[in-house]
């Protein structure tokens, strides 16, 4: 599942390295990526762009299994800091699509199966901050 | 001698060919359509709930299975057993067996709650479950009987793999029931449940429901494909039907009687047995009068060997007793409810220490009759393309020799002898 | 910036000085008191039923000022859990009131599960039962939730391995491999499980619920991991019947394991041997 979807981003890739070869650029639809909070995501775009979905299970394994709950790759990090708010104020859920997944994931036309489960907001009720071990992580 | 039966496929021409094509494409998109509307919208349309976990669609597929491994041993019987008689009746038998193999498990599958992770289910496994080494039970008896198959019907490279195969066969089988029926056997908190005798009781339920299921799909191809089917086949399996009921009835006595005279597990068996609901009277009327007592008469009765009314009607009513036999055990044994604190009076926020509810709804009868569907229809597009059923099942095909009169000679004349003495 | 403890016994523990270093129940904390900000009314709250606590821990004789630097330091977020820890709660049924279900409300709250009004099918990780001896009289009422078994029936028939047992003691459910075969279910002795009937509505980012999936209490392990209280005992302390104790049962010094060692407890089924993480005092 993850080959497919990592063959498909780079297939995305590497079309929009030639879009503008064989169009003008501008021509094709391109998904407008929504900017999350801070300055910079905690790993290079690019990086992040074909290796998110490996990172995330990682971490998912990691949490689950072994209680370890650093919060540089996880999923609840990247809902909080990529919240797209809609138009009352507050942020869209994933049936919305200007949902931060949503906007990558319908251009590729690959559904992510995390939010059968997983909250697409950040919770009301998100837990009190970490300690000290957890800084710079 | 069984070189010599012609075997030959179907025609597959016919109107009742297509017919009976069209209804099975039917079942399977009911099922289907069944199945969908549930995993739309979650279980809770269907009478399952947190209480009774496994439901209609369970017992399908269960009788599915049980009937699967128990079809098969007509191919045993004749390999292992060394009976030539049932030899043309082989490849039918495992032909069965994969097809109501794949019936049941279709069923047991869509009813996941998440059947989506099938692969899931087939590639992460934990050793101590069950459950798990009956995936592996499954998908093996699958491959096993297609090589049983090849080297019943290939004779030039397949025959010499036929005994081994055989035994390997009847070996897997044994294993799988013991397998499906240590899926309750192996459940500790189960009063109605936890006990070794699961495994042998459900091999001898398969014995019986797999020589039934088998009868009515042999009788009726014959009839439908003009095939004869003559008196020495059918009183054959109507004996050998009557021998595994009977050993059926026998588990079913000492499995109620170990309940019974264990304290701690009366309480259960009474509310099954003598409860004055839906589960004792399956369980006496369906399972023991019409399901074992009657068929037993219809089977052993002298008079009526190889009587094919006799043999249809009885093979139907172990199919029906089978079907609320397996009912009683799954859906009774969950509605009685857990013992938390033996000795104290016991209520709750939730459904502690009340009987369980459980209607079944259509989806789920859908679903599971969808896997008869899927039963039937392998049976009958395999039948068209390779040769399973010999061209005829008369006495002179299947006994050329007139053996089966002999051997009846030799029991008359022991019985004689002993008369004698 | 507060100095107070805010680790898991912060409850239970005498009132740290401002300054101290470390929790006097546990010992940890001082390696996130420093920046760990906790809201003003929680320290107070937190003084009182401390306070509250101390004089009843006196007149119990429990010299629980012995348990200084026992149980295991906080767990740093980058470190798995520890097989020396064997999570585990006491429920005193003498102080668990009929009429409560605060418990049972702060976990449907704090995990939203909260149902369609379907009892038969809406999940239930905790329920409250009453128990009543019929030749006696004597009537108790008790939470039920997951027992937290170390040999759990559920793992062990689970075919894909989905249910497991985490290294501290908590059984949990990996949902990302959970078929929905519901075989846990009929394996489980106490009922502890529900089956996701329906879409969930209501998820909590710390609590990931779809539907198809077996589910049931987490020993609030997210809460546990950031060695904050569980969600029932802290609600149940907070409304002052404090039923609820929860702990280090492999740690002779925890107040857990002290109060099982002085007074009579029982598990549910123990002819069963599952060795439930889950106490009942006063049954």
């Amino acid at each position: 599942m993850t080959g497919v979807c990592r063959l498909l981003v780079v297939l995305w890739v590497m079309i929009g390295c030639m879009a503008p070869a064989v169009t003008k650029a501008g021509d094709e639809p391109e998904p407008l990526i929504p900017k999350g909070k801070g300055e910079r995501c905690v790993e290079e775009t690019g990086y992040m762009r074909r290796n998110h979905m490996e990172l995330l299970k990682h971490q998912r394994d990691e949490t689950l299994y072994k209680g370890i709950r650093t919060k540089r790759h996880s999923l609840q990090e990247c809902i909080a800091c990529h919240t797209v708010l809609g138009s009352n104020g507050r942020p869209v859920t994933i049936a919305s699509p200007e949902h931060f997944c949503n906007v990558c994931h319908a251009y590729v036309a690959v559904t992510p199966d995390c939010f059968m489960c997983h909250a697409s907001t950040p919770g009301p009720s998100d837990p009190l901050p970490f300690g000290d071990s957890n800084k710079g992580k | 001698m069984y070189t010599n039966v012609a075997y030959r496929e179907i025609e597959g021409r016919s109107p009742q060919y297509f017919i009976l094509l069209a209804a099975v494409s039917v079942f399977i998109a009911l099922g289907l359509g069944a199945a969908y509307y549930m995993e739309h919208n979650g279980h809770h349309v269907t009478g399952m709930s947190n209480q009774i976990v496994w439901g209609m669609p369970h017992v399908f597929a269960i009788f599915l299975i049980l009937a699967a491994s128990g079809a098969l041993n007509i191919a045993s019987v004749a390999s292992v057993f060394e009976r030539t008689m049932y030899k043309p009746l082989a490849r039918m038998s495992g032909l069965v067996a994969i097809a109501s193999l794949a019936g049941g498990l279709t069923v047991l599958v869509l009813d996941l709650g998440r059947p989506d992770r099938l692969v899931v289910a087939m590639t992460t496994y934990n050793f101590k479950s069950i459950f798990a080494w009956n995936v592996f039970l499954y998908t093996g008896l699958f491959g096993i009987v297609a090589f049983y198959l090849w080297s019943m019907m290939d004779s030039r490279y397949g025959m010499r793999f036929y005994k081994s195969a055989a035994f390997a066969t009847f070996i897997w089988r044994l294993a799988l029931t013991t397998g499906t029926g240590s899926i309750f056997g192996f459940l500790v908190a189960r009063d109605a449940y936890n006990s070794a005798i699961m495994a042998p009781l459900f091999i001898a339920m398969s014995f019986a429901f797999g020589k039934a299921v088998f009868i009515l799909i042999l009788i009726s191809t014959c009839h439908l494909t003009g095939r004869s089917l003559g008196r020495v086949v059918l009183f054959r399996l109507q004996r050998l039907m009557g021998i595994v009921l009977a050993a059926t009835g026998y588990f079913v006595v000492v499995q109620h009687l170990t309940n019974l005279y264990m304290a701690e597990r009366q309480m259960v068996e009474m509310f099954v047995l003598f409860g004055g609901n839906v589960y004792s009277f399956l369980f006496w009327v369906l399972q023991i009068i019409i399901g074992t007592i009657a068929p037993l008469i219809l089977l052993l009765y002298p008079r009526l060997g190889g009587n094919l009314g006799a043999i249809v009607l009885a093979s139907i009513l172990v199919v029906i007793g089978g079907f609320a036999q397996i009912y009683t055990i799954i859906i009774g044994g969950q509605a009685f409810p857990l013992s938390l604190f033996p000795g104290l009076d016991v209520s709750s926020t939730a459904f502690d220490a009340t009987i369980g509810h459980y209607i079944p709804t259509l989806p789920e009868v859908l679903l599971g009759c969808s896997g008869i569907a899927v039963m039937v229809g392998i049976i009958v597009i395999a039948m068209t393309v390779l040769r399973f059923l010999p061209l005829s099942l008369s006495d002179s095909v299947v006994d050329p020799d007139h053996l089966h009169a002999i051997l009846d000679q030799e029991d008359g004349a022991a019985e004689e002898e002993v008369g004698k003495k | 910036m507060s100095t107070h403890c805010t680790c898991i016994h912060a409850e239970t523990c005498q009132a740290g000085p401002i300054g101290a270093r470390s929790c006097n129940t546990c010992g940890h904390g001082s390696d996130r008191t420093s920046d760990t900000p906790v809201p003003v009314e929680t320290v107070s709250r937190r003084c009182a039923i401390t306070g509250a606590l101390s004089a009843l821990v006196v007149s119990h004789g429990v010299l629980l000022l012995l348990s200084n630097n026992n149980v295991a330091a906080a767990k740093p977020a980058d470190q798995p859990v520890s097989r020396t820890i064997r999570w585990g709660l006491l429920v005193d049924v003498t102080k668990c009131a009929e009429g409560c279900s605060s418990c049972v409300d702060a976990c449907r709250e704090e995990h939203g599960w909260t149902g369609f009004g379907r009892p038969a099918t809406d999940p239930q990780w905790i329920r409250k039962l009453f128990l009543k001896d019929r030749a006696t009289g004597y009537a108790v009422s008790l939470p039920l939730m997951c027992q937290h078994c170390e040999f759990p029936p559920c793992v062990d028939v689970c075919p894909t391995g989905a249910s497991f047992r985490r290294a501290d003691g908590i059984v949990l459910v990996d949902r990302h491999i959970c078929i929905g075969c519901r075989y846990c279910m009929m394996a489980c002795p106490y009922n502890a499980r529900s089956f996701v009937h329906e879409t969930p509505n209501n998820q909590q980012p710390h609590t990931p619920r779809g539907k198809g999936c077996v589910e049931s209490c987490t020993l609030c392990a997210h809460r546990i991991d950031r060695d904050r209280p569980l969600a029932c005992v802290e609600r149940c302390t907070e409304i002052g019947h404090q039923a609820l104790l929860f702990g280090n049962l492999n740690d002779p010094r925890s107040e857990i394991s002290q109060r099982l060692t002085i007074y009579t407890s029982v598990r549910v089924r123990p002819d069963l041997r599952t060795n439930p993480g889950v106490y009942y005092q006063g049954l």
